[in-house]
């Protein structure tokens, strides 16, 4: 029972660190049917700035900076190539982002170097902050999950609620009309992409002292949050949640789960030879490809329901 | 009437002048460049213009952005290796020459199983499930280390069994001849492919699949039948570069071998069918070569590809064919003023701004070493403010030239273009 | 030394067209030495210190202050952590005519260069190449491949376990131990490595669960962590590093899991600054030097390069080892020729930091003392604050050559 309790508390919060990390791409993707290949390189450059903050102001003004000065970026890199890429077709777009991740990595590792940066969490976030069964949760995780939760209600507010929400949501299926009504449709596509990145940066600052802050941390993260995004839908909001909830809690799950064909084998009375207990792929246990349940699930997804869990189109 | 003015060449002999330069310059190429490493690297060249050609196969072909196609040559270079260890300890009459088809059928058998689920659909969901399979793929190699050799991978010996006319492709020069030989057979197959029933099927499934669908075709058989052919060719190139390096590890399939096939193929040019031998050449003289000369390769790497998607996404072959348009049409001769004035301002601009990020970079690595490095044979010190406003100040200069000249140049292009356009017989349009 | 990069580049060009050339040097001249590692890319951080600790040396050890009285320059070449890559490289480096390659990063590189050395090697007899291997730690690469041209430096997987074993066999803490390791040779043979070493010298010892995952695939170890702390185990033993690492010491902390983590690679570039004040008291790791060790020259070593390159520090003391064998190995053979200087190494004994040291001349492996060293804060004692953070690795405890050497199965084919 504990241990269950356990697993399902640690599987369900970094389920929301996932959608922290994917909330942003859905953004951009629901708006501009754009699949950023450099949001994860966003992530890595919203920790490295908030390292450099910290290191100057503090943690919390790191917060409201870091974010602002990606999204600004975004803007940036918006107006002037992405949008010029966009008569291309979505192929392209996705090209350009690959290659500005490249270049992201190595501006970051000009300036920050090549090996990890002590990027500390807050003393004042640290340490415990309830006991579950004898083990602590911590209290900067909780924190994580708050931010992660706070994004979905202020996306989902945006843009249900907001008249600039509507306009967006009017510009991704009839932009020319939205256009001819009088609303400035590059400039909403600018705020939004600037503002998918700005997400990005948030979680970069939120995660980067959690986990570790270098070079590479932007390649081990993109391949999952690409997952999370495509196994919930493209361009879902609630499918994007819902997914990163799932891969969470199946993936912590699974860790827990040492079982192998071989168990199979011997439950159902198949006499197991050693030659068969060596061999690699009779042996592997669930734990072993635990993280690798979400490419799983991903092409899974992609063969028998290539909208996404609850995406409304397949591009 | 000015009439449009064509160099007139008879498609055959035009065709046969193609070739036969081919397969000149490949079998002439070592003679000229005869150090190790030049042979290394042209051996490479001629396997990665398979594997590229492979791959346009699907993107430029078929409009299939793949982003796991190193599983296909990875797992052809597998197979390629364990056949040749068996031919070599079991003495299973396999020659060395004939190992890349066994790599060419174990990638078109993969291709043919996870090819199935891969093509049902195009565009954003196949790239995201060639992915996922890549990275599947990927992440299970260290995990059965009996088929993938753990960390250390398979290592192979291609000097097996009796020589045939004294050759035993241990000296590289002879694997390259036999590289070369492959090379040559699998671009004229690909080649002959294109203009197949099939081929053009394939070109039409990219442009409009839904009405290959009402004119009775299955748009995903042509998919899946056209991803089991490249997996083929996939497969032989990894043959090959199994025989090239006698040896296979994991990162043969992995996201970043893939990434590199994607790249420099679209650097090289999609649209056109030499487009990816370009990127082949250009492949291996950045891999191997530029990463020697300078530390910031990977930063030039992306920019360059951003610049193509950006503004050529035709990508070099594409620009190289538009000037040979224009050289047909006899204009050639308009464009000469203004394409020297950028030809001239390119490499102030370039200087400048290379020596900036080489600055950059050397500080930041080999200052405390030696502050002073050569750039393009001029000294230059990171410790030395000078030097740094000076680069900053070519760089300047340089921009605003390039920028002059390329206006003058694109406004020069284009009116040679409409020029072209109107003296052309009304059927041929858009190229 | 200062034609470093200029050198590399210029010849490059030149050899493209050309044939390869060059005499070699002659005792008492320039002996260049190649350098292959990760220079750009992810894993370049560790590939540029082991660059300037190898520069470092060969400014220090060169000249005058070495036996044989050669003068060494380090010819760097990146292999982008790839197996292929460094063939092409090892290619570029024979056809400038370098007769001695070095490299550590990664033992997938380093069993893919002592192939093409051993083929390189005997397809062109006069043209020999000496791999010095200064990090890899493979036990293969000295048993199952080895080979005459291949000279191990740091203590292989199989050494490092003897020593953790022989720490276990005197620790009475230690009750049940919980094996995690990344799903690949090196971590597999950690696995298996501890496992056989536990039931030999500490078989009181139980053995209480083990994880294999993915390599650089996990984000977050809390579920293995929880794992563990449901198995009871009071000591992990881990062969993992880098984020593999890291990351699990921070949600070890989290989880407020008080374990001892006995590990290869705590004390390698990066790891100590993602670490921070995590695991203090907890984390040991095994290697032929630590951060304070009383040794004057160690010290001087390492406080000198730390002065020339602010921001790194001396942690792959193999390197200094490598210097010391080639130079007194070419005092002994009065030549610089690989072959002879391979053979002058063999069953070779000289001072190292903390006393002599020997060249195994069956397997090509260095017998060397080893070291275990904690995690702990810095004090009067223990001075040197490791990469920024306020902590420093205090010593633990010394074990003798004999204790960590190990039988060697290598059949060694040797040149006439």
């Amino acid at each position: 029972m504990a241990f269950f309790a356990l697993s399902l508390l640690n599987g369900v919060s970094y389920g929301l660190l996932l959608f922290m990390l994917s909330a942003g791409l859905t953004l951009i993707m629901s708006m501009m049917g754009v699949l950023n290949f450099a949001h994860a390189s966003f992530y890595m450059l919203g920790a490295y700035l908030a390292y450099q903050v910290s290191a100057w102001i503090g943690f919390w003004p790191a917060l409201l900076i870091s974010p602002l000065v990606a999204a600004l970026l975004g803007a940036v890199f918006e107006r002037w190539v992405l949008r010029r890429v966009h008569r291309h077709g979505h192929a392209s777009e996705l090209l350009v982002t690959v290659g500005l991740s490249f270049v992201m990595l190595e501006v970051v590792q000009l300036v920050w170097g090549r090996a990890p940066v002590g990027y500390r969490i807050p003393a004042e976030l640290e340490g415990p902050l309830f006991t579950l069964f004898g083990s602590p949760f911590p209290l900067y995780r909780a924190f994580m999950m708050g931010v992660s939760i706070l994004m979905l209600v202020a996306i989902w507010l945006l843009v249900s609620r907001t008249r600039i929400g509507l306009v967006i949501q009017a510009a991704l299926t009839h932009p020319d009309m939205v256009q001819a009504l009088g609303h400035d449709v590059p400039r909403v596509s600018m705020g939004v992409f600037g503002g998918g990145v700005a997400l990005a940066a948030l979680a970069g600052v939120v995660g980067g002292n959690a986990y570790t802050t270098e070079p590479g941390m932007a390649f081990s993260v993109g391949n999952i949050v690409f997952v999370v995004v495509v196994v919930g839908g493209m361009g879902s909001l609630g499918g994007a949640f819902v997914a990163s909830l799932l891969i969470g809690v199946v993936t912590t799950f699974a860790v827990s789960l040492d079982q192998s064909l071989l168990h199979l084998l011997q439950a159902v009375d198949v006499p197991v030879t050693d030659a068969m207990a060596n061999h690699a792929l009779l042996a592997l246990k669930i734990s072993q490809v635990a993280p690798l349940l979400p490419y799983l699930l991903l092409v899974s997804v992609l063969i028998f329901r290539p909208k996404g869990l609850m995406g409304t189109r397949e591009t | 009437m000015p009439t449009l003015h064509r160099t007139h060449i008879p498609a055959r002999e035009r065709q046969a002048v193609l070739w036969g330069g081919f397969a000149f310059v490949l079998i002439v190429a070592p003679l000229v460049f005869q150090s190790g490493l030049a042979l290394t690297a042209l051996s490479q060249m001629g396997y990665m213009i398979i594997i590229c050609l492979s791959y346009n196969l699907l993107l430029g072909q078929g409009g299939m952005l793949s982003f796991g196609h190193a599983v296909y040559t990875g797992l052809g270079a597998f197979c390629a290796a364990h056949a040749l260890n068996h031919a070599g300890a079991e003495g299973v009459p396999l020659p060395v020459s004939l190992v890349p088809l066994v790599g060419g059928l174990g990638g078109a058998a993969v291709a043919a199983v996870l090819g199935w689920v891969s093509t049902r659909k195009a565009h954003v969901p196949f790239a995201m499930i060639t992915m996922g399979v890549g990275e599947l793929v990927f992440a299970m190699t260290p995990m059965f280390p009996g088929l993938f050799g753990g960390e250390g991978g398979v290592s192979t010996n291609r000097v097996v069994g009796e020589p045939v006319f004294g050759i035993t492709f241990g000296p590289q020069i002879q694997l390259y001849y036999l590289i070369a030989t492959y090379c040559f057979a699998c671009t004229a197959l690909m080649f002959l492919f294109t203009a197949t029933p099939l081929g053009r099927m394939l070109n039409a499934v990219r442009d409009n699949p839904e009405r290959v669908a009402f004119v009775g075709c299955d748009p995903q058989t042509v998919r899946y039948i056209a991803f089991v052919i490249a997996g083929f060719f996939a497969g032989i190139g990894g043959g090959l570069f199994a025989l090239n390096f006698e040896l296979v590890q994991g990162s043969a399939v992995g996201g970043l071998t893939s990434a590199s096939y994607l790249l420099y193929t679209y650097i090289g040019g999609t649209l056109l069918f030499f487009g990816p031998i370009i990127g082949a050449i250009l492949s291996v003289l950045v891999g191997v070569l530029l990463s020697e000369f300078t530390k910031a390769w990977a930063l030039y790497l992306g920019l360059a590809f951003m610049l193509i998607v950006m503004y050529a996404p035709g990508g070099l072959s594409a620009i190289l064919m538009a000037n040979l348009r224009v050289a047909a049409s006899g204009k050639f001769s308009r464009l000469v003023k203004p394409g020297s004035a950028l030809l001239a301002a390119t490499p102030v601009w370039l200087a400048g701004v290379t020596s900036l990020v080489e600055m950059t970079y050397h500080r930041q690595i080999h200052a405390p070493l030696n502050p002073t490095f050569r750039h393009f044979g001029v000294l230059l010190d990171v410790s030395d403010g000078a030097d740094w406003a000076g680069a900053a100040a070519l760089a300047l200069v340089g921009g605003v030239l390039f920028e002059c000249a390329r206006r003058g140049f694109v406004r020069h292009w284009r009116m040679v273009q409409e020029e072209m356009h109107a003296l052309e017989p009304g059927a041929e349009g858009a190229s | 030394m200062k034609r470093i990069r200029s050198l590399a580049a210029a010849s490059l060009a030149a050899t493209l067209s050309m044939g390869t050339g060059g005499a070699w040097a002659q005792a008492g001249e320039t002996v260049r030495i190649a350098v292959i590692d990760p220079q750009s890319g992810p894993f370049a951080n560790i590939g540029l210190n082991i660059l300037h600790t190898l520069q470092f040396l060969a400014e220090r050890e060169g000249g005058t202050h070495n036996p044989a009285g050669v003068k060494f320059e380090i010819v760097p070449f990146d292999n982008k952590m790839s197996g292929p890559e460094s063939l092409n490289v090892l290619k570029a480096a024979i056809d400038q005519g370098i007769r001695y390659v070095v490299q550590g990063g990664g033992s997938g590189v380093a069993g893919a260069l002592i192939d093409a050395i051993n083929k390189h090697n005997e397809r062109n007899p006069g043209k020999e190449v000496v791999y010095l291997n200064y990090a890899a730690v493979d036990p293969d690469l000295t048993n199952s491949k080895c080979s005459f041209y291949h000279f191990s430096f740091d203590a292989n997987t199989a050494m490092k376990m003897e020593a953790m074993g022989s720490s276990i066999q005197d620790d009475k803490r230690v009750r049940k131990v919980y094996l995690l390791n990344q799903n690949y040779s090196h971590g597999q043979q950690v696995t298996r490595y501890a496992k056989e070493v536990l039931r030999r010298k500490a078989p009181h010892v139980e053995i209480v669960g083990e994880d294999l995952h993915p390599l650089g695939q996990v984000k977050d170890f809390s579920p293995y962590i929880a794992k563990i702390k449901a198995s009871g185990a009071d000591t992990v033993i881990t062969g993992n590093f880098g984020p593999d690492l890291s990351l699990a010491f921070k949600a070890a902390r989290d989880a407020g899991l008080d374990v001892a983590f006995y590990t290869y690679y705590a004390g390698a570039a990066g790891t100590p600054a993602a670490i921070g004040d995590a695991g203090l008291g907890k984390i040991r790791f095994v290697y032929p030097t630590y951060t304070n060790l009383a040794s004057p020259e160690y010290q001087a070593v390492f406080n000198a390069f730390g002065q020339k390159f602010p921001n790194e520090a001396f942690v792959t003391s193999p390197a200094y080892n490598l210097f010391k064998a080639l130079s007194h190995g070419m005092a002994k053979a009065k030549s610089t020729d690989p072959v002879k200087v391979a053979r002058a190494m063999e069953g070779l004994s000289f001072r190292s930091f903390t006393g002599d040291v020997t060249m195994r001349a069956s397997d090509h492996q260095l017998q060397q003392p080893l070291y275990m060293a904690t995690w702990n804060k810095v004090d009067a004692k223990n001075p040197i604050d490791v990469e920024k953070t306020g902590n420093t690795w205090t010593l633990d405890r010394l074990f003798d050559s004999y204790v960590a050497s190990t039988p060697t199965t290598c059949q060694m084919k040797r040149p006439a």
